[in-house]
């Protein structure tokens, strides 16, 4: 075979598989955006951060709103509970010592880990119980005077963490800030 | 499967033996794909693979929509805005839908007048004509109530204009367009049932267009001679042919290449040029808009619908003939679906023994004139149905009756056809030589470049 | 001659299109340029803002714009406002929450208002649903060379009345010269009725084209995606076809040779 050949042949098969490797790309760029479409549209995504505008608590109210799906409670806590609260040792917690709180990850489930402000004032937590995912009851229900699950009968104390009963997890608590002094941001 | 005979697909491995005794499928596929093809298509025979394509298009973004799509009256119009505004790439899925429909329709077109040109339809090809007229009439089903979905005006108005054609027909007329319809007028019932058969109907295409291929792989592809392929035995096929793969394959696929880049230019740039800005008002019963005008691709057909007003004295006629029962109306019904019957019977209609036009003197002006009379029809459809305009609907929709039910049974009689190669093999050489400067005697030297 | 055929049809296909004819007789229209306009056109987010506060400030006291939320005014290739921007906008609406079964402030997933009015139009989609150039003969070259025109009818629209008026069947008309006809719609555009925040000099002809543009961004918001997506197919159809169109004519070459030798 001359040289002449050689590079001949050199460049069809260049040519076959450059047009093949363009082939594989254009299918790849023709499939792509047939499976990105099943991913949240984005009147869905801009539920993911919603405001909350919580001026008008008072202490001892409790508001609770829709958010991903699930309710939120936003609790704006008594003198009482939070003392109720803060008396609890992290050790003294039957079930679940983590404070289940993204906005201070790693942390104990010590009353100052789960509340929002320094004073523990609010407490903003998912109303979901941990167990099958009832949504419990507030308002100072339960045992521990805080919410109480109706379902398989879950007590979660002023800090929402669970005391007694089958759920195995404090209540979670959603990606929360003050934006301002009134309004709370969700996600 | 095909007459033609080439090398059979044959199982080597103990695997392959496994399979094949259980499924043929591999042989099947094997056959399909490598079946011999005559050398000397051109690139008239590139729209099968573009349809095939469209069609594939038209599915995989019509199911995906379909997650989106909310088949209410109430929220249909909005679901599409919600396409358009918030799905990721909703917008691209939506406009290469509504625009898919149209690629469709002009491929379709050049497909079947590219049939008509090269007698694709005579002896033994009668079937492939057959399937592919009803492909035709399932994509104008599927394309009308898939027009209706986003509850635009025009999709009402259009639904409301298009199901009145049942309403001409006598007697059971009413009752049939109230069975359409779901109600006494088109409706949320009317907008879901279109909604199930506009997803149905492209299966039903899918299936038809397999039995298609199936016909013309059995009876072997038409070619621009129209000159059968030697068949005697293996070699001297081989002379006239060449496997589909690779060769036909990866010259369609540069056809299909050249034409999406354009489409993607009309998608991206001017997704709008063709439809109609009355759609982007939502539907409104007690509102009509002032032209209702079909989507371009059913204008010729519109417009032999709208040719025949009781003042032509063939209606007048006929009216007379059949005691009153056919008006205007329902004369117009008739015509529209008869002009396309007529092409359905084009096999057993022309009479001539010359397959291709390429050697047919006389039939070619007849055909372009044919041609011609297609998009004076479709102008004319677009036009207000009044004065001239309804005039020059009649004249066109006379030509095209005319063409087939008088000129080609006369021609085939009083033409002399020019002589034709030999082989398929001799048009391949003699074309090349035209390229290479030559002045052969084959009018068209456009074989696979 | 069947390359002629296939031309043809294209060419034909794109002149019998006619959403001329669907929009009916058109008055005196005129061919504003728009930064949009053209494959590699984009909204000028000046623009849109200011298109933003024309419609706050004159056509929404009737005219709703139900398709588009507030957040949209967020979006790239949009208006663009800052989130807090967006926002306190949001906010100067009261919108009706069917899941509180009561009246709240807007947010920004919530959407624009309806229209307040039974006669005004939606407008989120005015744009698309107006052609300002057509013809001739229904044969679509206008469009062809002009675009469709949807922003050039509204500004010719808002900026179209000549001052005549009648009162018929308990009703005012007023002529408008880019319809052509008489319509219920008062004249609604002043000299510097409204100040512009950017301190651009709003006479009547700014405001016209600053709404239109406004509208057509929110008839068609993924414009420049499209537009983006349109070009880089394009681009990469072509190389493909352009390595197919070797790739064939390198498979065929053996063959043509053998029978050119022949």
């Amino acid at each position: 075979m001359s040289h002449a050949d050689d590079h001949e042949s050199t460049r069809r098969d260049f040519i076959y598989y450059a047009t093949a490797g363009a082939g594989v790309v254009t299918v790849g760029a023709a499939v792509w955006p047939l499976v990105n479409q099943m991913n949240p549209t984005a009147d869905v995504q801009a539920l993911s951060s919603i405001f909350v505008d919580v001026g008008g608590l008072e202490p001892g109210s409790q508001l609770t709103v829709s958010f991903l799906g699930k309710p939120v409670f936003l609790r704006r806590r008594t003198a009482e509970e939070i003392e109720a609260g803060r008396a609890v040792s992290v050790d003294e917690l039957p079930i679940d010592q983590e404070s289940r709180n993204p906005n201070k990850p790693g942390t104990d489930a010590s009353d100052a880990n789960r509340t929002m402000d320094d004073a523990g004032e609010w407490l903003v937590m998912t109303g979901v119980c941990t167990h099958l995912g009832c949504v419990p009851l507030g308002n100072g229900a339960g045992d521990f005077g805080g919410w109480f699950c109706p379902c398989h009968g879950s007590h979660y104390d002023t800090a929402g963490r669970i005391r007694r009963g089958p759920a195995p997890e404090n209540m979670h608590i959603p990606v929360a800030t003050f934006v301002d002094d009134t309004t709370i941001q969700l996600g | 499967m095909s007459g033609i005979p080439h090398d059979h697909y044959e199982p080597n491995t103990n695997a392959e033996k496994w399979i094949d005794k259980r499924l043929p499928i591999v042989g099947l596929l094997y056959d399909t794909i490598k079946i011999p093809t005559p050398k000397n298509l051109n690139w008239m025979w590139i729209w099968g693979i573009v349809l095939m394509t469209c069609l594939v298009l038209q599915i995989v973004t019509g199911i995906v929509l379909v997650m989106h799509y909310t088949p209410d009256a109430d929220l249909a119009f909005a679901s599409v805005e919600h396409i358009m505004r918030n799905v990721n790439g909703g917008h691209m899925l939506r406009y290469l839908h509504q625009n898919g429909a149209m690629l469709f329709f002009a491929a379709v077109y050049i497909h079947i007048f590219r049939g008509l040109y090269y007698g694709s339809y005579k002896s033994p090809r009668e079937v492939t004509w057959i399937l592919g007229m009803f492909i035709y009439l399932a994509m104008m089903a599927t394309a009308f109530m898939g027009y209706v979905l986003p509850w635009g005006q025009m999709s009402f108005w259009g639904a409301t204009v298009i199901t009145g054609l049942f309403g001409a027909i006598p007697g059971i007329g009413e009752m049939l367009q109230t069975w359409l319809l779901g109600g006494p007028a088109v409706g949320n019932a009317t907008l879901t049932r279109f909604f199930s058969l506009h997803y149905l109907l492209p299966f039903v295409i899918l299936g038809l267009s397999i039995l298609h291929i199936w016909a013309f792989h059995t009876t072997g592809n038409n070619n621009p001679t129209g000159v059968d392929v030697r068949r005697t035995s293996k070699e001297e096929a081989a002379k006239d042919t060449l496997p589909f793969w690779p060769y036909f394959v990866i010259k369609d696929l540069f056809a299909l290449a050249v034409i999406f880049a354009l489409f993607w230019a009309l998608v991206g740039f001017m997704p709008q040029f063709l439809g109609h800005p009355d759609n982007y008002i939502e539907a409104n019963p007690l509102v009509t808009p002032s032209h209702i005008v079909p989507e371009w691709y059913f204008l010729p057909f519109y417009a032999i619908l709208r040719a025949f007003t009781s003042d032509v004295w063939v209606v007048m006629a006929v009216n007379w003939l059949s005691f009153g029962i056919i008006d205007a109306a329902f004369f117009g019904v008739l015509a529209m679906f008869g002009s396309i019957f007529v092409m359905a019977l084009v096999p057993w209609l022309d009479t001539s023994n010359v397959r291709s036009g390429r050697y047919r003197p006389m039939f070619k002006w007849w055909f372009w004139l044919l041609v011609v009379d297609f998009f004076v029809l479709m102008w004319a459809g677009a036009m207000p149905a009044e004065g001239i305009y309804s005039t020059i609907s009649l004249i066109g929709t006379a030509y095209w009756f005319g063409y087939f039910l008088v000129i080609l049974p006369i021609l085939g009689v009083i033409e002399k056809p020019l002589p034709q190669p030999a082989t398929i093999e001799e048009d391949f050489k003699a074309s090349l030589k035209n390229k290479s400067g030559g002045n052969g005697p084959s009018p068209e030297p456009v074989p696979a470049e | 001659m069947f390359k002629k055929l296939a031309v043809s049809t294209i060419a034909a296909a794109m002149l019998a299109s006619s959403p001329a004819l669907a929009a009916g007789e058109l008055g005196k229209i005129t061919d504003y340029d728009f930064s949009f306009e053209g494959p590699f056109g984009t909204y000028d987010r000046n623009q849109l803002q200011r298109g933003l506060q024309v419609y706050t400030q004159v056509c929404s006291s009737c005219h709703g714009l139900e398709k588009v939320a507030f957040r949209n005014l967020s979006d790239p290739n949009g208006p663009e406002l800052p989130e807090e921007q967006m926002r306190a906008y949001a906010e100067m609406y009261e919108i009706w929450d069917p899941e509180l079964r009561d009246w709240r402030v807007a947010g920004g997933p919530d959407k624009f208002p309806e229209s307040q009015f039974e006669g005004a139009p939606d407008l989120s989609l005015m744009a698309k649903s107006r052609v300002g150039f057509s013809g001739p003969y229904g044969l679509g070259i206008n469009q062809l060379v002009n675009g469709m025109g949807g922003a050039e009818y509204i500004a010719s629209f808002v900026d179209g009345f000549n001052g005549d008026e009648k009162f018929e069947a308990g009703t005012m008309f007023y002529y408008n010269e880019a319809s052509a006809s008489w319509v219920s719609m008062a004249p609604v555009l002043w000299e510097d009725g409204v100040e512009y925040a950017d301190g651009t000099p709003a006479t009547k002809e700014q405001q016209a084209k600053d709404v239109a543009a406004f509208l057509m961004w929110t008839a068609e918001p993924k414009m420049v995606e499209r537009k983006q997506a349109g070009f880089v197919g394009v681009i990469f159809l072509s190389v493909l076809a352009a390595l197919l169109y070797l790739t064939n004519k390198q498979l065929w070459a053996p063959i043509k040779k053998a029978a050119k030798e022949e």
